[in-house]
């Protein structure tokens, strides 16, 4: 009796979970204790008591949104729009790219070159002062557009390594039984190619809310622009700072959250097979 | 006398004396740590600042000139010290001097209670007023501030300036689009996505006479008064002290009023910066 139970004991301290956790509180202590002694440093005025009036009130039985709860609902537009476009424009540069035709492959590769070798603030700037007063388009789609053609890129090379990833054989598999190439990409292979897409795009969507911060520069109110502007009213620089890192880092951790439970779902079934 | 009482009496001494020691100690440990004291031993004055038309810009060459330029030179020239200019984001800058990245904000800044709570201001060495500048088509006909102040109208500032807070308080209806530094605001206004930008006076002015066929002066004057100050962390009276006789003194000899005129009046130091 007793000596299983210290063997069990010893299974669980030896057991790298434990140990994990136990690194991972170290770890924890050793950041609190930095920020700690940092505003002690600074003689930083911490007033957390501020903050909660900037996400919501709550007054004699009505509930008003804050302005931080309200630039989170823009943010949460933007990456929603610019996640659709951006899964469009990914899948259609990679059929682009893989295509026999010289000119459709040149303006894909142009396009995925451009915007990966240059720095999504230049383009947003340059989209909203430049771009848009001679299109005439609004500042928010301005940004949803730029967000799209800038995350689009980097998913067309997800999409276009996934198709790859596909052996020959299916193609030619798909030929012989007479469909054409956009039957084979639609029955074929990216019913089998999703599987190797879902992790890193779902890693490209949560670069994707966080790279719509950067729109609070062309005065769009997202969640950035407004801890921007609570900041430059009552200088509660630490607090809402940390507030916003932390509704951001909530936002991401749900999205990687859905998309597993998702994925657990989608690994049981088998691919369908069409019948022609 | 017993033993008892002599010890007693002793120990009330003690009491009383330590406070006394105490206090010494403390005061020459702030002096020793003032700001001022900082400044003199490292040999440079660390001046946080912005750029803003005509305090601060940056000439063909790069280098900064400017009302505030002169100012913050002339001051470290009078201490006896380098100045090094630590170019910041306005929207940030008073965060920047509570963290210590540099020693006073010499940038034109208002004086506002707000911002008096977090850092402590010298007497004001300018003052300084909202003005704005209109678009010819948009704000067509337009000729009061009260002309603004409509749920269609949009104007655009600069994020954390007075001028951002000013149009809040002043056109409560219109809409308010901030950006990082003014060219951004007055690009958005050529561009015609806004009616008006509201700016320190004379920016808006300035720019009424560099785009004559496009931007216009809705009405003259400036429809709020603000004095400037240097900003100085909290808990440091000498620096402070030192900064209030300094602007004094530059003040009664003249100095200052010289180099507003310069700079807010005359426009030969224009052909600096084109």
């Amino acid at each position: 009796m007793i000596p299983s139970l210290i063997r069990k004991f010893h299974k669980v301290i030896l057991s790298r979970n434990l140990w994990d956790i136990i690194k991972f509180l170290i770890i924890l202590g050793i950041i609190y204790w930095i920020i700690s002694t940092g505003s002690d440093k600074l003689n930083y005025n911490w007033q957390w008591y501020r903050v909660k009036q900037f996400l919501y009130t709550f007054d004699q039985g009505s509930f008003t949104v804050g302005p931080l709860l309200q630039g989170l609902w823009v943010t949460l537009k933007i990456t929603f729009f610019s996640l659709f476009l951006a899964l469009a424009l990914g899948l259609t540069t990679s059929i682009f790219r893989l295509s026999n035709s010289m000119v459709a492959g040149l303006v894909a590769r142009t396009y995925v070159e451009v915007i990966r070798n240059t720095p999504l603030l230049i383009q947003l700037l340059f989209n909203y002062f430049v771009l848009s007063p001679i299109l005439g388009i609004s500042p928010f789609m301005t940004a949803v557009l730029t967000l799209s053609l800038f995350e689009g890129a980097y998913a067309s090379e997800i999409i276009r390594a996934g198709i790859q990833s596909i052996d020959k054989g299916q193609w030619e598999a798909a030929q012989s039984s007479g469909l054409n190439r956009m039957q084979t990409y639609f029955y074929i292979i990216i019913p089998q190619a999703y599987r190797f897409l879902v992790p890193p795009l779902t890693n490209q969507s949560v670069s994707l809310v966080k790279d719509s911060a950067l729109v609070s520069t062309i005065a769009i109110y997202d969640l950035t622009m407004q801890g921007q502007v609570i900041i430059s009213n009552t200088f509660l620089t630490f607090e809402i700072w940390f507030t916003v890192a932390a509704i951001y880092l909530a936002v991401a951790l749900i999205i990687t959250l859905v998309v597993s439970i998702l994925e657990k779902r989608l690994q049981g079934k088998k691919v369908p097979v069409k019948t022609f | 006398m017993s033993v008892y009482k002599k010890i007693m009496i002793a120990l009330l001494m003690v009491m009383f004396m330590a406070p006394a020691a105490h206090s010494s100690q403390i005061r020459s440990q702030l002096t020793q740590e003032s700001t001022l004291e900082q400044i003199l031993k490292r040999g440079v004055i660390r001046v946080g600042m912005s750029t803003f038309v005509p305090w601060a810009m940056q000439n063909k060459e790069g280098e900064f000139i400017g009302f505030e330029i002169d100012v913050a030179t002339r001051l470290a020239q009078d201490m006896g010290v380098r100045v090094e200019f630590i170019p910041t984001r306005w929207s940030g800058i008073i965060p920047a001097l509570l963290t210590g990245k540099f020693d006073v904000i010499i940038g034109g800044m208002g004086i506002r209670p707000d911002r008096n709570l977090k850092v402590n201001f010298s007497i004001p060495y300018d003052h300084t007023g909202m003005s704005m500048v209109a678009h010819q088509e948009k704000a067509k006909g337009f000729s009061s501030l009260e002309d603004f102040n409509r749920s269609d109208v949009t104007v655009a500032a600069r994020l954390g300036t007075t001028a951002a807070a000013a149009a809040g308080d002043f056109l409560p209806k219109a809409s308010l689009r901030l950006f990082d530094d003014e060219a951004q605001a007055v690009q958005e206004l050529l561009n015609g996505r806004v009616h008006a930008v509201v700016a320190s006076a004379p920016l808006p002015a300035f720019q009424a006479l560099m785009h004559p066929n496009r931007l216009f002066v809705p009405f003259e004057g400036t429809f709020t008064k603000e004095p400037i100050g240097f900003a100085v962390r909290k808990g440091d009276p000498d620096t402070l002290n030192f900064f209030d006789n300094w602007i004094r003194f530059v003040q009664a000899d003249g100095w200052l009023e010289k180099r507003k005129k310069y700079w807010f009046e005359t426009r030969d130091w224009e052909d600096q910066i084109k």
